[in-house]
């Protein structure tokens, strides 16, 4: 049950970036016992929030009371004295150290001496990880873990902290469905023990499954706090974007022409085994399955950057070079990778320099870069994925989160590629954006190029795709044409005969 | 959605896991054991060619100057373990142990522990001034300690003028402390010992330790998981000085003469010594046991070459070639634990 009075409230905080007006005045209060939802557009403040409340942004103006005593939070330090602990939005672990020590570090179990109890440091990861359903193993360094791996480290180091308030910006964005359903239930018995959680998420269905009540922002300022019950979701998106939203997935009919991609009997083992498939041109094939079942790994190593063990990739007609990225694109190959930190951006880089950074040598001049051809190209691209941004110049890192996916985006659709690699191409993007993703996607297989897409989205996976693949375990086990790739199919497809959906 | 079967094989799942860390901790451990190897070949073939190596006296300067460059090693570990580095070390023990030997030519009766404690006082505070340069200047720790290098030398030159100390000049006491040993171990070998144990242990098994690896492997994450990296580094960057101090009262003791030049270049050494034993210059991995390793291979690199008469120069193209052949041992390692790594993806076994 919620509590009478506010854990935490928040007032008519501000907080500004240079020019940038992230957060305008706004106010909500959170109670214990209670899911918030906080939702936006990209851009829209919701990070900004967050950091003020971990401490790492102190507000312009406005204050932030902890049961009805105002509260300063200088340092990340102050907001976990305070008993406030946050899932960033991009994962932030020390890659050289254990899985288990990342989500240990500073409140480590200690033994004789003081010294760190390395087993039941182990012992604690362990215990959280079954909690949330997961086998990661602690003792491996983080370097090296996937997207969704490093999400659910974020996670369980935010439940190891025994916060009163949890707030978790995107903690979703990377996981599929079965993953989602496990935090939720521990997000639930959080809850259900007395804390106050916040919750962001672009995906509505999650919103109305977890939290009490959600906190509408727009531009900065706070547009609205209703009861989840008392608001559909139309309406949430209405206020959100501040106008009415078209067909939400505008797949375009076309006929596919000639074989663009072949992969044959693709090996890299353990990870994934025996996978062959087509795409032609014209052709949306979205790739499926659970968090781990191979299908980044596959993707990564037709477009080269990872190696691979046996199989072959061709494209157009032509036998791909295994292992280099180089020659992948050279033969037209354009891959949106799923981690953008560490794939997709130099984070200090400006946008415009990231947008044109794989066509560098097209866009030079006798050998120079020439400011003026980077920047109506990277205008256009940004512009058309409505990036919402300071100046082009502006380093990358600045940018909210889904602002970063769409320079990714923007990136790789501006090589004009023969063949669109995309993973999880909406991860992280608003709902009014990731219609003009879709229909973005749409019209390039309308102008023949082919498209693979991994999604974990199973809307995205069936509104967007003409054939989906389902992987389970690193095997191709179903091919489903659109007819009859449904919801069911395709979970059970990427669950295996156990399962029941 | 009932989920539960997916994951139903964790349990079954753990014991694999367990056999492939082992495996993995003996890729991560290759390193110790590529420099044992290699001393234990080179030991060998010095001591065929030349049996007098292993001679008691040969070995004691091995050990006396592997003790003053260890104990260096390990500040320059610590700093280097926070993605920083200390270049200033050489001059610090210049310094030292001017300081220390001037103040024992004017008071003989000065105990050994309190030129010990004085030389590290000196060092340490050389090391807060770069550590605060670093924090608050914003400049990298590269050229900071670079500037204080050419500072702290100059002030040494400045004060000393042409003026050397003599070993004649200090206390026979000192002396004593520099060529005594204990049960047979000289006791600039069992200080460095200590220093190397104390930190090695507060750097594995203390907060305070893997704070200082967090900063160095993610100076972001760790300001985020509340660490206060500003005072940290200063932390750092005052043990590596005061270590410097420390080795500078070793390095009088050992040669009982000192003038203003005492140590120069002895930063290359330290940072040679560290890159060799493993010590990742980003940050974030290797130990001091690593770096003390490092620092007797190349001090009987340095011995093993004067024994088999081999001219000066290639020990320095020898020791230029360590440097490469560990970095290029850290790629290939590192290529090999991540693809390692990325096989190992929690979800798909
Ligand atoms: N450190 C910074 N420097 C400059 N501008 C910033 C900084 N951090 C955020 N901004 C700007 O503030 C605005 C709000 O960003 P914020 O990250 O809060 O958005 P968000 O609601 O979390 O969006 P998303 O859904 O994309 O994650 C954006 O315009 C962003 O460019
Ligand atoms: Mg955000």
């Amino acid at each position: 049950m919620p509590t009478e009075a506010p854990v935490l409230r928040v007032r008519a905080v501000s907080k500004s970036f240079g020019a940038v007006a992230a957060v305008q005045g706004v106010s909500f209060d959170l109670y214990g016992g209670e899911a918030h939802a906080l939702v936006g557009e990209n851009g829209a403040g919701k990070s900004t929030i967050v950091k003020m409340l971990a401490g790492v942004h102190r507000p312009d103006a406005g204050t932030l009371e902890l049961d009805g005593v105002p509260i300063e939070l200088n340092t990340p330090a102050d907001a976990k004295a305070a008993g406030i602990a946050v899932i960033y939005q991009e994962p932030t672990l020390f890659p050289d150290l254990s899985v288990a020590e990342n989500i240990a570090m500073g409140r480590q179990p200690l033994g004789r001496f003081k010294t760190i109890d390395r087993t039941a440091m182990i012992e604690q990861a362990e215990q959280l990880f079954t909690r949330l359903g997961v086998s990661i193993e602690p003792s491996r360094p983080a370097r090296g873990l996937s997207i969704a791996d490093q999400q659910l480290v974020e996670i369980a180091k935010a439940l190891s902290a025994d916060a009163r308030v949890v707030v978790m910006d995107e903690p979703t964005a990377a996981l599929t469905g079965v993953e989602v359903e496990r935090l939720f239930a521990v997000a639930r018995s959080l809850r259900d023990h007395g804390a106050a959680l916040v919750f962001i998420s672009h995906r509505f269905e999650e919103v109305t499954a977890l939290c009490e009540r959600v906190t509408i922002m727009r531009d900065g300022r706070h547009v609205s706090t209703d009861l989840v019950s008392e608001v559909s979701v139309d309406e949430m998106v209405r206020r959100m974007v501040g106008r009415e939203l078209g067909a939400l997935f505008p797949k375009q009919e076309v006929t596919p022409g000639a074989v663009v991609l072949s992969v044959a009997g693709l090996t890299r083992d353990p990870v994934f085994v025996d996978v062959s498939f087509e795409v032609r041109a014209g052709e949306i094939v979205a790739l499926a399955g659970l968090v781990g079942s191979g299908r980044s790994e596959v993707v990564q190593s037709i477009f080269g950057v990872d190696p691979r063990d046996a199989g072959t990739v061709t494209v157009a007609g032509k036998t791909l070079k295994p292992a280099s990225p180089r020659a992948a694109m050279a033969a037209g190959v354009a891959l949106v990778p799923e981690d953008r930190r560490q794939q997709g951006l130099v984070m200090e880089l400006s946008i415009e320099r990231n947008v044109t950074l794989p066509r560098s040598r097209a866009l030079s001049q006798l050998g120079f870069l020439t400011g003026s051809n980077e920047r109506r190209s990277a205008k256009e691209w940004t512009q058309r994925l409505k990036t919402k941004y300071g100046r082009l110049q502006d380093e990358v890192g600045t940018l909210s989160g889904g602002n970063q996916q769409k320079v990714v985006l923007a990136k790789w659709l501006a090589t004009a590629p023969k063949v669109l690699i995309v993973d999880e191409p909406t991860r992280g993007i608003d709902v009014g954006t990731k219609a003009e993703v879709h229909r973005l996607m749409s019209s390039l297989a309308a102008e023949g190029v082919a498209v693979l897409m991994v999604s974990s989205e199973l809307p995205e996976v069936l509104g967007m795709a003409d054939r989906v693949l389902v992987m389970r375990e690193g095997r191709l086990v179903a091919e489903l044409d659109r007819e009859r790739a449904t919801e069911e199919s395709v979970m059970f497809a990427a669950m295996g005969q156990e399962a029941t959906v | 959605m009932t989920a539960a079967p997916a994951r139903a094989d964790s349990a079954v799942e753990l014991p694999t896991a367990v056999t492939r860390r082992s495996s993995l901790d003996l890729v991560l451990r290759a390193r110790e054991l590529g420099i044992v190897l290699a001393l234990a070949a080179l030991v060998a073939v010095t001591a065929i060619s030349n049996p007098r190596f292993l001679s008691g006296q040969s070995i004691r300067d091995i050990l006396l100057g592997t003790a003053i460059l260890a104990v260096l090693a390990v500040g320059q570990a610590v700093v280097v373990i926070t993605r920083n580095i200390d270049l200033s070390v050489g001059s610090v023990l210049g310094l030292s142990a001017f300081t220390v030997g001037t103040l024992l030519r004017d008071n003989p009766g000065l105990p050994v522990v309190v030129a010990l404690l004085i030389g590290a006082a000196v060092g340490g505070a050389c090391g807060a001034v770069n550590g605060v340069l670093v924090r608050y200047g914003n400049v990298p720790a590269l050229v900071v300690t670079l500037g204080t290098l050419y500072v702290v030398r100059g002030i040494t030159y400045f004060w000393a003028g042409g003026q050397q100390i003599n070993a004649d000049e200090l206390p026979a006491g000192f002396l004593d402390f520099g060529n005594a040993t204990f049960l047979g171990i000289p006791y600039l070998v069992l200080i460095a010992l200590l220093v190397l144990v104390i930190t090695g242990v507060v750097l594995r098994n203390y907060r305070l330790g893997r704070e200082l690896y967090a900063m160095g492997s993610s100076p972001q994450a760790a300001r985020l998981a509340g660490i206060s990296v500003g005072r940290r580094t200063i932390g750092a960057f005052g043990v590596s000085g005061a270590l410097a101090g420390l080795a500078g009262v070793l390095f009088a003791a050992r040669f009982g003469t000192i003038d203003a030049a005492a140590g120069t270049g002895y930063e290359l050494n330290v940072v040679a010594a560290v890159v060799v034993g493993g010590v990742a210059v980003f940050g974030g991995s290797g130990s001091v046991w690593g770096a003390a390793l490092g620092a007797l291979l190349l001090t009987t690199i340095g011995s093993s070459l004067a024994v088999l008469e081999i001219n000066q120069f290639w020990q320095q193209a020898i020791v230029g070639g360590l440097i490469l052949l560990a970095i290029g041992a850290d790629r290939l390692v590192a290529a090999r634990v991540a693809a390692s790594l990325k096989k190992r993806g929690s979800h798909v076994s």
